[in-house]
């Protein structure tokens, strides 16, 4: 007896809403034994894991600041990958997007009005698509694989970064530690949960989402962009110009990646470091496609990934687990996600090995 | 009967393995006179439930050795199915299959080689990059003792017992279709098959090339080999086949021999009642759509494709012009060209209704009134993910479908509707998703959009490539109509049967050259025939080593095809 996956011919309407469930039971049933095996007790563990970390404001607080810029990155980088547009490099749009609204903050020490927020978001947002401009400009000039362009892109914008806070940012009081000055008050996101670090790159997001969910759904452009991933025939058939699906897919990703630099930059860090974001901008494409590269699956998502972050501090701390093992536990879940999702497309068939070989023998054996 | 015995004999020697062995027994058996031959395969009560359609419903065939037997039916008529049942790619849910008068069950395609059937595809499976005879070697596998040295010997020795010419040395790329599929062919014989199944294998050949083929079949057929020959061209089937098993809607209606039918009554059996015939008057109207190509020549983008060489072309409003030709003669590229979907440097080569187009891409050569319909309907046509309302915004946006860069969902999916309604698409509704079509209602879906936009200037590609009887006279029928408002129709295809039933006139492709349009009217089969070798070419234009038939052109263009 042989398994086989077989091609449904339509996507099923019930896998799609139970292979979450599917992916969430065997990722429960893997930590059980995984815990189990490490001497811990798996009940423990998974509260541990999942609910530790949301008991109080503070952790809910927590879980919504992390979600923020996964969700911002994820949602820009959908729109590209929709497209068959492979943006990788959101890591390095996310810290140009810092380094220009930190730039702005940092010309305007005295800054007293909110409202230097504003030109500070729209900086950010030019800043990662100037950065995700480069790529697609290779891409639609020279043919040059953007996987690897925008990849490289991270490391290059990594260094920028960090010539600029150990050199003419750096701040002179700053007991030659690799820093900016801490941005004036008025410069920082206003905080939505008192308690919380909570900020108002949280509502920036969720517009985002729903921006992108209409965007997707409902604009022609973004149909096109696609029947372009879909189909490249059909896009090209229907006069739809590959060069613009590499322009618009790129600086999507480029501009929300640069906001939520911003985010990062104006929240919780308040100044720039060496290192603006704990891979937010890779992480992010994993939350695209456990997401579904869909607005509201890319919601859901994002706050998984989050809990899982925090999911997996709280362990370390709580269960002394070493790092590796929370990371092990997160690669487990995700892993059973985008594999359950192979059941929407496909079911899984049975063929008989026996019955076959015994028709063979039949058929050699009748004439001898 | 002699021959037989000796061919018989012949294999024997050569390859003693089991279904030689049967062949052998059942030709002893033919030898000693019995009165009825053992069948060569007998199908009972084959059937074969998809979730959503009986694809075969207690099916019986007989095929004797040495039969030429056609199997006929409109498209989704099951025949595909039982071919794949035959050849073990498909499993049936009931019925038997005996094989030189034995039991067997095939279960998989290597088990039917070695029972001694063979099939050749409608789409080739060759690899490109490499010669005929790496490419035969290949499907011979590792263990085969034909394998190595030898083979190119073998191989000459095949090609010549049955007029299939071909060089073992030839790269697979520079062969055009009709030779490609002679690769296929060799491919199969050179396995000694016993059955060898023939998928519409003239779609690929000039009627020139068709008649030779049928004789190399027909000794086939002389030699005791038993042909399955699918088809659902009618004068054919009656011109070569001894026996035609009619299938309609997964049933065998019919079983007869197809000499003694007329085509009437042949279709009749496929499509349950008489063959719809367009009306085609003289065209009347002049509307004011033209497209125009002047003196366009266009290097290939693909390096094995075809390079055109100053095509002039035009079409007024009101009429129909055909281009007839062997695919892969600049079909293709011509196409390209003309649809924006590429674009070419001359903006004066092409004309669309009065505009110089040549530099427009395909979304700004709608906006001129142009519509298209493309021969591959999935992945170019329509996105095979999407609903049939995505699908029909995918080129129809333009026509309010859409206010302000939004999309008007309500109104794609009465568009949508409006399509299905007015060319009896069979499909769920507006939300059904394009893969879930068969081709035939796909294609019918493609058209009924393209028409619907109420295009000034439109053109074909293979508009019925495909599609069953009834629908493919809908089509027809559709693009005559269409005429008659006065839409400038260019119709591409292989079909010169209908290219002649509805176009006024008709030029021909060769070699990436195009023929002045004759007027319908006063050519036939044979004239057009003629002229898609390439006969059109002026000696002068023509590549010096272009001759027709040559064994070892390895710089042949790919438009040679008579065997």
């Amino acid at each position: 007896m042989r398994l086989r996956l077989e091609l449904r011919p339509a996507p099923s309407r019930i896998m799609a809403w139970a292979s979450p469930l599917l992916a969430g039971m065997a990722t429960l049933v893997a930590g059980f034994i995984l815990f189990s095996a490490l001497g811990k007790d798996p009940l423990q563990a998974l509260h541990v894991f999942f609910v530790k970390p949301i008991e109080t404001r503070y952790g809910l607080g927590e879980l919504l600041l992390k979600a923020s810029p996964l969700m911002l990155c994820a949602v820009g980088l959908a729109a590209g990958y929709r497209a068959n547009v492979w943006n990788i490099g959101a890591e390095g749009q996310l810290t140009l997007g810092a380094i220009a609204a930190g730039g702005l903050a940092l010309t305007f020490p005295g800054a007293d009005s909110a409202w230097i927020l504003l030109p500070m978001i729209f900086a950010g947002a030019a800043g990662g698509m100037a950065w995700a401009a480069i790529p697609a400009w290779l891409r639609t000039r020279f043919n040059a694989n953007e996987i690897l362009t925008s990849l490289m892109l991270v490391y290059v914008a990594t260094l920028l970064l960090s010539w600029l806070v150990q050199g003419p940012w750096r701040d002179p009081d700053g007991f030659n530690f690799p820093q900016s000055k801490m941005f004036a008050d008025a410069a920082l996101l206003p905080i939505l949960l008192p308690g919380t670090r909570l900020n108002a790159g949280f509502l920036i997001a969720l517009a985002a989402i729903a921006v992108a969910w209409l965007f997707f759904a409902r604009s022609l452009v973004g149909f096109q962009m696609r029947v372009a991933g879909l189909a490249p025939a059909a896009a090209n058939y229907a006069g739809i110009s590959a060069k613009r699906n590499i322009w618009l897919g790129m600086l999507i990703g480029g501009a929300a990646a640069g906001i939520s630099g911003v985010g990062e930059a104006a929240g919780p860090i308040g100044q720039l470091l060496p290192s603006m974001s704990p891979g937010y901008g890779f992480a992010a494409i994993i939350v695209a496609f456990v997401g579904r590269l869909h607005p509201l699956g890319i919601l859901l998502a994002s706050l998984l990934m989050s809990l899982l972050y925090l999911g997996g501090e709280s362990a370390q701390i709580n269960l002394a687990l070493p790092s590796a093992v929370t990371g092990l536990f997160q690669g487990t879940l995700l892993f059973f996600l985008l594999a359950a999702d192979v059941l929407i497309n496909f079911r899984i068939g049975v063929i008989g090995r026996k019955a076959a070989n015994a028709a063979v023998a039949t058929a050699l054996g009748a004439h001898v | 009967m002699r021959r037989l015995a000796r061919c018989a004999r012949g294999l024997a020697r050569r390859r003693c393995c089991a279904n030689t062995r049967a062949a052998d027994a059942a030709q002893s058996l033919h030898n000693l006179g019995m009165q009825a031959p053992v069948p060569r395969l007998q199908l009972s009560a084959i059937t074969k439930t998809y979730p959503s359609v009986v694809a075969n419903d207690a099916i019986d065939l007989t095929v004797l050795p040495g039969e030429i037997h056609a199997v006929l039916g409109e498209n989704g008529a099951g025949k595909s199915t039982l071919m794949k049942v035959i050849c073990g790619i498909v499993k049936p849910d009931a019925g038997s299959i005996r094989w030189n008068g034995s039991l067997v069950k095939i279960a998989n395609p290597a088990q039917a080689r070695a029972l001694g059937i063979g099939m050749v595809f409608q789409h080739f499976s060759l690899f490109e990059t490499l010669t005929v005879a790496e490419n035969i070697e290949l499907a011979l596998g590792a263990g085969s003792q034909k394998a190595g040295a030898g083979l190119d010997e073998q191989l000459r020795a095949i090609s010549d017992r049955y007029g299939l010419p071909l060089d073992p040395r030839r790269h697979i790329h520079t062969m055009s279709a009709g030779e490609r599929q002679r690769v296929e062919i060799v491919r199969c014989l050179l396995q000694e098959p016993a059955l060898l199944i023939l998928d519409e294998p003239t779609s690929v050949l000039t009627p020139r090339a068709a008649s030779k083929f049928f004789e190399t079949l027909r000794r086939l057929a002389a030699e005791g080999c038993s042909i399955l020959y699918i088809s659902h061209k009618l004068d054919e089937i009656r011109a070569l086949c001894t026996r035609a098993t009619v299938l309609r809607d997964g049933r065998v209606t019919g079983d007869c021999d197809p000499r003694q039918e007329t085509a009437q009554s042949l279709a009749k059996m496929m499509i349950g009642g008489d063959l719809p015939h367009p009306h085609h008057r003289a065209a009347t109207t002049r509307g004011d759509g033209s497209l125009a190509v002047r003196g366009l020549s266009l290097r290939a983008d693909d390096p094995f494709g075809t390079d055109l060489v100053d095509i002039d072309l035009s079409v007024r409003g009101g009429e129909i012009v055909g281009i007839a030709g062997v695919s892969g003669n600049g079909q293709q590229e011509l196409l390209a060209a003309l649809s924006g979907e590429r674009t070419v440097g001359d903006a004066g080569a092409i004309v669309i209704n009065g505009t110089a187009a040549g530099r427009l891409d395909a979304g700004e050569r709608r906006a001129l009134g142009f519509a298209f319909v493309p021969e591959d309907r999935m992945e170019r046509g329509a996105v095979p993910e999407m609903s049939l309302a995505d699908n029909a915004l995918l080129t129809a946006w333009r026509h309010e479908l859409t206010l302000g860069g939004t999309i008007r969902i309500s109104a794609a999916r009465e568009y949508a509707k409006a399509i299905i309604a007015r060319y009896s698409v069979k499909a769920s509704g507006p939300e059904a998703i394009a893969r879930s079509l068969s081709g035939g209602n796909l294609q019918k879906f493609i058209v009924g959009r393209e028409m619907l936009q109420g295009p000034r200037a439109m053109i074909a590609a293979q508009p019925t490539w495909g599609v069953d009887v009834g629908a493919s006279a809908q089509i027809r029928q559709a693009l005559i109509d269409l005429r008659d408002e006065g839409v400038a129709v260019l119709v591409v295809s292989e079909e010169l049967d209908e290219l002649l039933e509805i176009c006024d006139r008709i030029a021909v492709i060769a070699r990436g050259r195009l023929s002045a349009a004759i007027p319908a009217r006063e050519s036939d089969a044979e004239t057009i025939g003629q002229m898609m070798s390439g006969s059109f070419i002026s000696a002068e234009n023509a590549p010096p080593d272009a001759s027709t038939g040559s064994l070892n052109g390895s710089t042949m263009p790919r438009t040679t095809d008579a065997p």
